[in-house]
Parts: structure tokens; C-alpha cells; sequence
């Protein structure tokens, strides 16, 4: 990495790496109590990918921005400053958790801190997270929606009919591939015309970028830049290049790649990369990294504890939140 | 016979029908190189090659399309949906191009396709992973809609459908797949548009099809204990519907209990359970009940989610109130 660190606010470096360590631990706690049978249904693990939702997010201010994942959304979340206790609680299906244990992993959801979910159908979330940008412009705001989708949805109708859309309205989103090789089994590049997604950017008369999604400092520039642009009038879109470390999903043993693939990707892990470099600058000694750990590990127990202890829903829960 | 699961008639059905038809192809996501998400497809690729096993991208109208323009123009493609959930981002093409093609152009064209893949409740995966679709697309002239409740039925339906030259919804039930069945080494077609009698019984008829046809099963086996003897029609295919099955059993037992996983408002079920009362009304004893999903989207939580679906409790109940006890 040949980035100036000293550009960037030491403060902001530190939390930088902090939210995608968070994010690999809740995720690791999260996983265990899959096994565990605490959690059902899909469990789909962002492990690999956090610089991606860190780096983009953390120019954001919630107070005025907008996110939309699609259903690997537990990094986003985080990243997006959701109660962890919360986004556990709904991995156990409780009444606490974010969607009041009615949506799962896929549907994380936190209308007051503007996380507008959380989609499990492959593209969906596009045109919503466009229409989000609608209402921005609508009411004249200071605000940008960072709309996240794979690799697999980039081929959807769902996208090209709203990057269009954003383009003829001038809305202020930036959407974001996420490119971590693999829709489920495929790789990108079996069902794709293309390599380089940015480059259909072009067809809607913006601007696209392809960055490193494994370079958290990376993403984070370019995602300021895009905000930018977007804000001004001319959506934005970025391909982040990323990985996934986990299967698809927890029923997937990912037998599609091969064990070379992921170890090269494996080398290139956000977190320790970032860490070194961090260590390296002096931001942080290896000490703070180690208490920055307890810490994330600690909030992720904690977590697990909450929901654990956390009552079911009550049977008449069947019935409520179905029309205002 | 030999004993074999859901998803292995299903397979051997497709199999079986590619071997025979060099016109047949299979084609959706993961179906190939994968396998299939949920391994129905599991050989087919090693066998028959990617010119007729065919990975798509996640992009459910366009090749949903494509397998109609294939159609019409003489190929006979089976499109597989990774799960029902997602052929509703393909139900333009289904119901404006599939269904209506023939019609439109004077009878010019066929439209020999299966659109087939899981459908219905699944677990832990909240709303819009979780439902039952039949009702969407019963409700549209032109297709014909297909739910097997065994391996068996399974099998000679999906040739049926296979040879059909009107496209044809299949609807396998996500959590069936593991389930097993008789299945014979011979070759045979059931015959879309006919119900099977499943159990044959006096006081109280139970109409169902697909997944909770083994509920009605398990409950008709406790009711027998307490003296009730039910006939159990199994469905098998929704449109067309097979009447005079339906009608024959109800007049025999005069009470009538229809299950659905699918949500009760304008529902099969709901179809069925008026077509009795206006076609079978002298005969009836009680008013036909229906044991339905209850009317909301599927919650994630389990408890809440085994709540909002069908269930021997609920069935037993519904049987007692036909039968005044
Ligand atoms: C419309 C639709 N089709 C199919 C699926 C099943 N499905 C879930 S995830 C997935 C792969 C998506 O890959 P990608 O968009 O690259 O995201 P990633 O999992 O890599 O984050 C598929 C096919 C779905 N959820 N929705």
C-alpha cells in the first residue's frame, strides 16, 4: 500500500479498522450459534468483504444518508451503526431483535437509523435505493443513498432500468457493485460479457471506477469522491473487487474454487493488511490492535448473551406490522 | 419398486424425457455446473453437455423469455427457478407471453414449456423466501398448473408436462425434496388434470395436494382411531382442475375440508371451496372449511412460522367442526 497515511485522521483510521474487526467478530459469534442450530435459514457471512462496507459507510452521516444491502447485509449494518445486541437478536428471531424477529439475516431493517434493508431477492433493493434518491431530491436534502449489490445482480433489469432512472433525474446515489467473484456458484466471469463493470457506467451517461475492495483506504476514497458527484447531480457507480472467504451461504462448501483462488485472497485479508499498515505507521501498536479485538469480541458475546436471553415473540406477533 | 426421494424422480423424469427428445433442454440458475441449488439437476450437465444443460445468469425474465421464444419457435425447454419466489421478477413473460401467446395469435403458436422448481413454506427464511405460489398463477388462463404430493406423482407429472405443448407451471415443494416414495422402473405418464382419490373414506372428505397432503394423511390415520373414517382427494393438479373427483367424493361424504398452503383470500382453495357449495350444495352436511396459511407473509421466527401454516392440530379441528363434534 503506498497511500499517504499521514493524510487521514488517526481517529478516523482507528475506526476504520475497529468496524471491520467488529464486523468479523459478530460474524464469527454469529456463525457459531448457526452451528449451534441458535440461528436457522440462511446465513450468508460478509467475512473477507468488510473494507467494502466500512470504507463506503464510514463517509456517510446517517442522520442524513441512506444505505440499502441486499441479503449479505450483516456488515452493512454494522458498519451503518446498528445496535449489534439488535442485529443479533434478529439472527435468533427474537422479539428485540431489528425486525422484531420477523425478517432474519436477509432482512435487517432500521427505519430511524435510515438502513433500508437488507433484501433477499437478488436486485431488488436497486430501484428501491433509487427511489430513496428520489425523495432526496425531492425535498431538496443534503443527502446520498449508497445502494449495495453482488456481482450475480448487476445483470438484473432491476439495474439498468434504475441507473437510467437515477441519470434522467439526476438522483444523488452511488451504487455499488460488490464483486467478490462468485454469485453462489458462478463465477462472475461464466455469465458475464464483461469483466470490468464500471465500464457500464457508461451506457448511463456516469461515471464508474473500479477499485481494489479488499483496500479498505481504497474504498473509502473513491466512495468520497462518487458521494460527491452524486451529490451534484450524476449518480455514480463503483465495482468494488472483493472476496468472499465463506461459502455462499453456511450449506455451501464453495467446491467451485479453487483452494489456491481463496488462499491468494486470503493473503490480501482487509483487516490484517489494514492492521499492518496501521502498525507500521505508528497509528496503533500491536497492544491497541489486541484490545481493539477484546473489544469487538467482547460486543459480539455480548451480543449472543442479548439475544440468548431475549423472549420469543408472542404468538399475536402473527397478525401485527401487516398494515399500519 | 424401488424406493427413491422427491427429488430423484424428478431428475429421472427430466432424464428420461432429454433421452427421448433431443428438443428438450433445461436451463436456469446453477443448473449445470452446479448441479443445482437444491440437486435436481444433479448428472444432467455430465451427461448431456452445456448445449442442452444451460447456466444462466440471475435474471429471471430475460431467460424466462428466452425459454418462450424457444418454445414458440420449436424447442421444448424446461426452465428451472431456483425457487418459485423468483419467477414472480418473471411473471410478465409467464403471464402476458406464456399464457396468452396461443390465444392471441389465433392458435398460431405453441408454447411447450415447464417453468418447474421448489414453491412453498421453507424454513427460517422469512417472507420473501417463503411462500406458496400457486394461487398467482392459477389464477391465469392459458397456463396449466401442476403439485405433486409424492415422488411417485412427481415423476409421471413432470413427463406429462414435459410432453405437454401448453406451458406448464410445476410446483415441488421446497421441503419435499428428501421425502421418499415407491416409484416403479417402468415407464408411465400421469395424465395432467386428474385428481387421485389417496385414501378412500365415508363421513368426511379432505381435498388437498403438494406438501400438506401428508398432513391430511397423518390426520386421517388419528381420526380413523377415533372412529372417523375420511377420504383424502389429492389435487395433484390445479389447473386444469379435476371436478368430477372432487364433486364424486363430497357427494359420498357430504363434508368437505380443503388444505392449502397457500393464502386463504381468492385462493385454490377458496375456488374449490366455492365450486362445492355451487355444484354440490344438496349434499353438503356443514359448510366446507378451509385450513389455509394463515393471512400473512411468512415471519421469520420459527415458532411463529410453524403458526402460520397448515397442521394435523389445525386439520383435526377443522374435520371435528365439519363433523359437529
Ligand atoms: C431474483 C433472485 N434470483 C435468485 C436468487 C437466489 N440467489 C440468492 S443469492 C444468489 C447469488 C447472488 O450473487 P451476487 O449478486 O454476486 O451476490 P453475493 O452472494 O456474491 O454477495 C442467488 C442466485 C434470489 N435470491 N433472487
Amino acid at each position: 500500500m503506498e497511500k499517504n497515511i499521514k493524510n487521514y485522521d488517526s481517529n478516523l483510521l482507528k475506526e476504520l479498522l475497529y468496524k471491520m474487526l467488529l464486523i468479523r467478530r459478530f460474524e464469527e459469534k454469529a456463525a457459531q450459534a448457526y452451528g449451534l442450530k441458535k440461528i436457522g435459514g440462511f446465513l450468508h457471512l460478509y467475512i473477507g468483504e468488510e473494507a467494502v462496507a466500512v470504507g463506503s459507510i464510514s463517509n456517510l452521516d446517517m442522520t442524513k444518508d441512506y444505505v440499502a444491502a441486499a441479503y449479505r447485509d450483516h456488515g452493512h449494518a454494522l458498519a451503518a451503526g446498528l445496535d449489534p445486541n439488535s442485529l443479533m437478536a434478529e439472527l435468533y428471531g427474537k422479539i428485540t431483535g431489528c425486525s422484531k424477529g420477523k425478517g432474519g439475516s436477509m432482512h435487517f431493517f432500521d427505519y430511524d437509523k435510515h438502513f433500508f434493508g437488507g433484501n433477499g431477492i437478488v436486485g431488488a433493493q436497486i430501484p428501491v435505493a433509487t427511489g430513496i434518491g428520489l425523495k432526496i431530491k425531492y425535498n431538496e436534502e443534503d443527502g446520498v443513498v449508497l445502494c449495495y449489490f453482488g456481482d450475480g445482480a448487476i445483470h438484473q433489469g432491476s439495474f439498468h432500468e434504475s441507473l437510467n432512472l437515477a441519470k434522467i433525474w439526476n438522483l444523488p446515489v452511488v451504487y455499488i457493485c460488490e464483486n467478490n467473484h462468485y454469485g453462489m456458484g458462478t463465477d462472475f466471469r461464466r455469465v458475464s460479457a464483461i469483466d470490468d463493470f464500471s465500464i457500464m457506467a457508461e451506457s448511463y451517461a456516469m461515471k464508474g471506477k473500479q477499485v481494489n475492495g479488499m483496500d479498505v483506504l481504497e474504498v473509502y476514497d473513491a466512495t468520497k469522491e462518487a458521494i460527491e458527484v452524486a451529490k451534484s447531480g450524476t449518480p455514480y457507480l463503483l465495482e468494488a473487487k472483493t472476496y468472499r472467504f465463506k461459502g455462499h451461504s453456511m450449506s455451501d462448501p464453495g467446491k467451485y474454487r479453487t483452494k489456491e483462488e481463496l488462499e491468494l485472497y486470503k493473503q490480501k485479508d482487509p483487516i490484517v493488511s489494514f492492521k499492518e499498515l496501521l502498525i507500521e505507521n505508528n497509528v496503533i501498536t500491536e497492544d491497541d490492535y489486541i484490545e481493539m479485538d477484546k473489544r469487538c469480541k467482547k460486543i459480539a458475546k455480548d451480543a449472543a448473551k442479548f439475544a440468548e436471553e431475549s423472549p420469543e415473540p408472542d404468538l399475536n406477533e402473527l397478525y401485527t406490522d401487516l398494515y399500519v | 419398486m424401488s424406493i427413491i426421494t422427491m427429488r430423484e424422480a424428478l431428475r429421472q423424469a427430466m432424464d428420461e424425457e432429454m433421452a427421448r427428445d433431443k428438443n428438450v433442454l433445461l436451463m436456469g440458475e446453477e443448473v449445470a455446473q452446479y448441479n443445482g441449488a437444491y440437486k435436481v439437476s444433479q448428472g444432467l450437465y455430465d451427461k448431456y453437455g452445456e448445449k442442452r444443460v444451460i447456466d444462466t445468469p440471475i435474471t429471471e425474465n430475460g431467460f424466462a423469455g428466452v425459454g418462450i421464444g424457444a418454445a414458440m419457435a420449436g424447442l421444448r425447454p424446461i426452465v428451472e427457478f431456483m425457487t418459485f419466489n423468483f419467477a414472480l421478477q418473471a411473471f410478465d413473460q409467464i403471464v402476458n407471453n406464456a399464457a396468452k401467446m396461443r390465444y392471441m395469435s389465433g392458435g398460431q403458436f405453441k408454447v411447450p414449456i415447464v417453468f418447474r422448481g421448489p414453491n412453498g413454506p421453507a424454513e427460517y427464511l422469512s417472507s420473501q423466501h417463503s411462500q406458496a405460489t400457486q394461487t398467482f398463477f392459477a389464477h391465469v388462463p392459458g397456463l396449466k398448473v401442476v403439485a405433486p404430493g409424492t415422488p411417485y406423482d412427481a415423476k409421471g407429472l413432470l413427463k406429462a408436462a414435459i410432453r405437454d405443448d401448453n406451458p406448464v407451471i410445476f410446483l415441488e415443494s421446497e421441503l419435499m425434496y428428501s421425502w421418499e416414495g415407491e416409484v416403479p422402473e417402468e415407464e408411465y405418464i400421469i395424465d395432467i388434470g386428474k385428481a387421485d382419490v389417496k385414501k378412500e373414506g365415508s363421513d368426511v372428505t379432505i381435498i388437498s395436494y403438494s406438501k400438506p397432503l401428508r398432513y391430511v394423511m397423518e390426520s386421517a390415520e388419528i381420526l380413523e382411531k377415533e372412529g372417523i373414517n375420511v377420504e383424502v382427494v389429492d389435487l395433484r393438479s390445479i389447473r386444469p382442475l379435476d371436478e368430477d373427483t372432487i364433486l364424486n367424493s363430497v357427494k359420498k361424504t357430504n363434508r368437505c375440508v380443503i388444505v392449502d398452503e397457500s393464502w386463504p383470500f381468492v385462493s385454490v382453495a377458496s375456488h374449490v371451496g366455492w365450486l362445492i357449495s355451487y355444484k354440490a350444495f344438496d349434499y353438503l352436511d356443514a359448510p366446507v372449511e378451509l385450513v389455509t396459511s394463515e393471512d400473512v407473509p411468512m415471519p421469520y421466527n420459527h415458532n411463529l412460522e410453524l403458526a402460520a401454516q397448515p397442521s394435523v392440530d389445525k386439520i383435526i379441528k377443522a374435520v371435528k367442526k365439519v363433523m359437529y363434534i
